[in-house]
C-alpha cells in the first residue's frame, strides 16, 4: 500500500442550493473510512438536499463530490452502487413486494444483467433481516409492515448493497427506542470494525454524541460547522444551531442536552 | 419474486393458453370446421375449407393477438413508468393522437392504408408533443409528464367529437367502429407483430432495472440504475407498441389496464415475468375476444373494444376494491 490517502467520499468546495437559495456555500468535507459523521440541523436547512448531493443523485450547484477520489459524473450509476448506498427519507411502494423481494433489491448493483438472484443472494438478504430483527418475516407484503418494521428493511436493504460508504437520511425515523440504540450500535460497529464511511443525519444531539466521532452542523444560510463530535456537540453551538436554548448535562462521557 | 424454473413454468403455461384460444378462434365461426379439417390445412396435405380458414381467420387471429400482447405490454411499462396502477396505455394521449389522424382519414373518406397512416403519424405526433412539454423544464417527473398526457389526450377527445359530429351520417358508424377498437378491417398482422417482438427484445434486459425504478427515481439511482436513459427507453418503447396497436386495431381498451393487474396478481410484481406474462395474457384475451366479438351475433360483428370491456370493467372494479391501502 502506497500514494496519497484517498477519503472513501470528499466534497471540495461544495455548494448546495434549494429552490434558489444557498443553503450550503463552500463545503470542504472529508470522511474516512471507519468513521461516524453525524450531521445536524434545523428543518429545512438542507440536511436531506446535502446527503442526496454526497449520495451523487443530485448535481451540485457549484464544487464536487469525489467518492474514493472520483468525482460522480465519471462514475457510472452501477460503479457508485457498489461503493455508497443511499437511506432516503421515504420509502415508497406503488406495486405490492414481499420484504424478501424488497431486500434482494439492494443485491442489483452486484448482479450481470441477465443474472437471476441465487441462493447465496437470499442468504445475504435472511442474515441482514436478522441483524434489523426482522427474521422470519421473508414473505411478508411490505404494506403490511409497520412504519418502524418498514424502516429497518429499507436499512436492511442497505446492508445488503454492502457499500463501503453510507448515508443515512434520519435512520432513526419510526424506529422505537430499543431498535434506536441497535442501529446507531449496527452501523457504528460497521465503521469502528469493519471500516465504513457512515454518515448520518440525527435529530437529537445526545445521540450524535454518543455513536458519532465528528459533527457537522448546518445552519442553513451557508454556514457550516464542523469538527470532532466532543467540541462541535456544545450547548453554545446546539443552541445556536437550533435558535433555542439548551442546557448540557454531562455523565462521564456521555452528554445530555435539555431545552431550556 | 419467482425462481426462473417457475418463471419459465409460468411462461410455457401462458404460450399454451395464446396456443389454444388461436386455434379456437381458428375453428369457431359462421363456416364450421373440424380440427382434422384445420390439422390437414395447416400440414398442407389438403385445401378446401380448412385452408380458407386459414387464410381468412389465421390473419385476423394472429393481428389480435399482436395487439393485445403491445397494449398489454405498453400498460405494464406505463404502470412502472408513471409509478401508478391506474395507468394505461393511453393515459399519454397516444391513442387521442392516434383517433385523431385516423378520425380526419375517415372523415375525409380516405382509404383504409390512408387511414391507418395517418392513424400512426397522430400518435407519433402525440407522443412527441407529449414528451416536448413535459420535458420543457428539464424534469419530466411523472406528475408533469402524466398531467401533460391527460391534457393532450382531452384535446385529441375534443377533436374527435368534433369531427363525429360534423361527419357524414354514412360515414359515423365507420368511425365509431375505429374509436371502439375492431380487427374487422384488419388483414395485416405482421407490423404489429414485429413490433411486438422488438418492444419485447428492447425492454426484457432492463427488466431488474424496472423493478427498481418502481421505488422512486432517486431510491433506483442509489441502486445503480441509469433512471433518465432507462426512462426515455420506456417511454419510447410504450409509445411505438401502444402506436402500432391502435393503427392496428383502434382503440381496445381495458387490455392494457387490467391484463397487468391480473398477471401482477397471479405471479408477483417481478418484472422479467411480468412483462412477458402480461404479453402472452394479452394476446391471448383479445384473440378470444374478438372471436366472441364475431361469433356472438354472427353474422353482426361487434366491435371487440366494446367486448374488452365489458369484461374489464368489473373484473378492474373487483381488483380495485380488494387493493390493500
Amino acid at each position: 500500500m502506497s500514494g496519497p490517502y484517498v477519503a472513501p467520499l470528499a466534497a471540495r468546495q461544495l455548494v448546495v442550493e434549494v429552490g434558489g437559495r444557498r443553503v450550503i456555500d463552500g463545503l470542504d468535507l472529508n470522511v474516512a473510512a471507519g468513521e461516524c459523521l453525524g450531521i445536524l440541523g434545523r428543518n429545512g436547512a438542507g440536511k436531506s438536499t446535502l446527503l442526496t448531493t454526497l449520495a451523487g443523485l443530485r448535481p451540485p450547484a457549484q464544487g464536487e463530490v469525489l467518492l474514493a477520489g472520483t468525482p460522480y459524473p465519471q462514475l457510472n450509476p452501477r460503479a457508485a452502487a457498489l461503493q455508497r448506498g443511499w437511506l432516503g427519507q421515504f420509502q415508497q411502494d406503488p406495486f405490492g413486494a414481499s420484504v424478501l423481494e424488497t431486500a434482494l433489491a439492494g443485491r442489483h448493483p452486484h448482479l450481470g444483467r441477465w443474472d437471476w438472484e441465487s441462493a447465496a443472494d437470499g442468504a445475504k438478504v435472511r442474515e441482514a433481516l436478522s441483524l434489523l430483527g426482522l427474521a422470519g418475516m421473508e414473505q411478508r407484503q411490505v404494506h403490511t409492515l409497520s412504519g418502524g418494521e418498514r424502516q429497518r428493511l429499507a436499512l436492511a436493504t442497505l446492508l445488503v448493497q454492502a457499500p463501503g460508504v453510507y448515508l443515512l437520511d434520519e435512520p432513526l425515523s419510526h424506529l422505537d427506542l430499543n431498535h434506536q440504540m441497535a442501529v446507531l450500535r449496527l452501523f457504528s460497529q460497521l465503521a469502528h470494525t469493519q471500516g465504513a464511511a457512515v454518515v448520518m443525519v440525527l435529530h437529537e444531539p445526545a445521540l450524535a454524541h454518543r455513536f458519532c466521532d465528528r459533527a457537522l452542523l448546518i445552519h442553513g444560510d451557508g454556514r457550516c460547522v464542523q469538527g470532532t463530535a466532543d467540541e462541535t456537540l456544545t450547548a453554545a453551538k446546539l443552541s445556536e444551531l437550533y435558535a433555542y436554548r439548551l442546557r448540557q448535562i454531562s455523565d462521564g462521557d456521555q452528554r445530555c442536552f435539555i431545552p431550556e | 419474486m419467482p425462481s426462473p424454473r417457475r418463471a419459465a413454468l409460468i411462461l410455457v403455461l401462458l404460450a399454451l393458453l395464446v396456443l389454444l384460444s388461436i386455434v379456437l378462434a381458428l375453428l369457431v365461426g359462421s363456416l364450421q370446421v373440424t380440427p382434422a379439417e384445420l390439422w390437414a390445412a395447416v400440414t398442407g396435405s389438403a385445401s378446401g375449407s380448412g385452408g380458407l380458414v386459414l387464410e381468412l381467420r389465421l390473419p385476423r387471429a394472429l393481428a389480435a393477438f399482436a395487439c393485445g400482447a403491445l397494449l398489454a405490454l405498453a400498460g405494464a411499462l406505463m404502470q412502472v413508468l408513471l409509478r401508478n396502477p391506474l395507468a394505461d396505455p393511453y393515459v399519454l394521449g397516444i391513442s387521442g393522437g392516434a383517433g385523431v389522424g385516423a378520425m380526419s382519414g375517415l372523415f375525409f373518406g380516405l382509404s383504409l392504408w390512408a387511414v391507418d397512416a395517418l392513424a400512426f403519424a397522430g400518435a407519433l405526433l402525440a407522443m412527441l408533443t407529449v414528451f416536448g412539454l413535459a420535458r420543457g423544464d428539464g424534469s419530466w417527473t411523472q406528475t408533469r409528464l402524466l398531467l401533460t398526457g391527460v391534457i393532450v389526450a382531452a384535446g385529441c377527445g375534443a377533436l374527435i367529437a368534433l369531427m363525429l359530429s360534423l361527419a357524414e351520417d354514412g360515414r359515423v358508424h365507420g368511425m365509431l367502429f375505429w374509436l371502439m377498437g375492431d380487427l374487422g378491417q384488419t388483414f395485416i398482422w405482421w407490423p404489429a407483430m414485429l413490433v411486438l417482438v422488438v418492444a419485447l427484445l428492447c425492454s426484457l434486459p432492463f427488466a431488474r432495472e424496472l423493478n427498481l425504478l418502481a421505488r422512486g427515481l432517486l431510491q433506483a439511482q442509489a441502486f445503480g440504475v441509469a433512471v433518465g436513459r432507462l426512462r426515455f427507453i420506456v417511454y419510447v418503447l410504450a409509445s411505438l407498441a401502444t402506436a402500432a396497436a391502435v393503427t392496428t386495431a383502434g382503440s381496445i381498451g381495458f387490455v392494457g389496464l387490467v391484463v397487468p393487474h391480473l398477471v401482477r396478481l397471479a405471479i408477483g410484481n417481478d418484472q422479467r415475468v411480468l412483462l412477458p406474462g402480461a404479453a402472452l395474457a394479452g394476446g391471448a384475451l383479445l384473440v378470444l375476444a374478438d372471436t366472441a366479438a364475431r361469433t356472438l351475433i354472427a353474422p353482426q360483428q361487434l366491435p371487440v373494444g366494446v367486448l374488452t370491456a365489458l369484461i374489464g370493467v368489473p373484473v378492474f372494479l373487483f381488483l380495485l376494491a380488494r387493493q390493500p391501502r
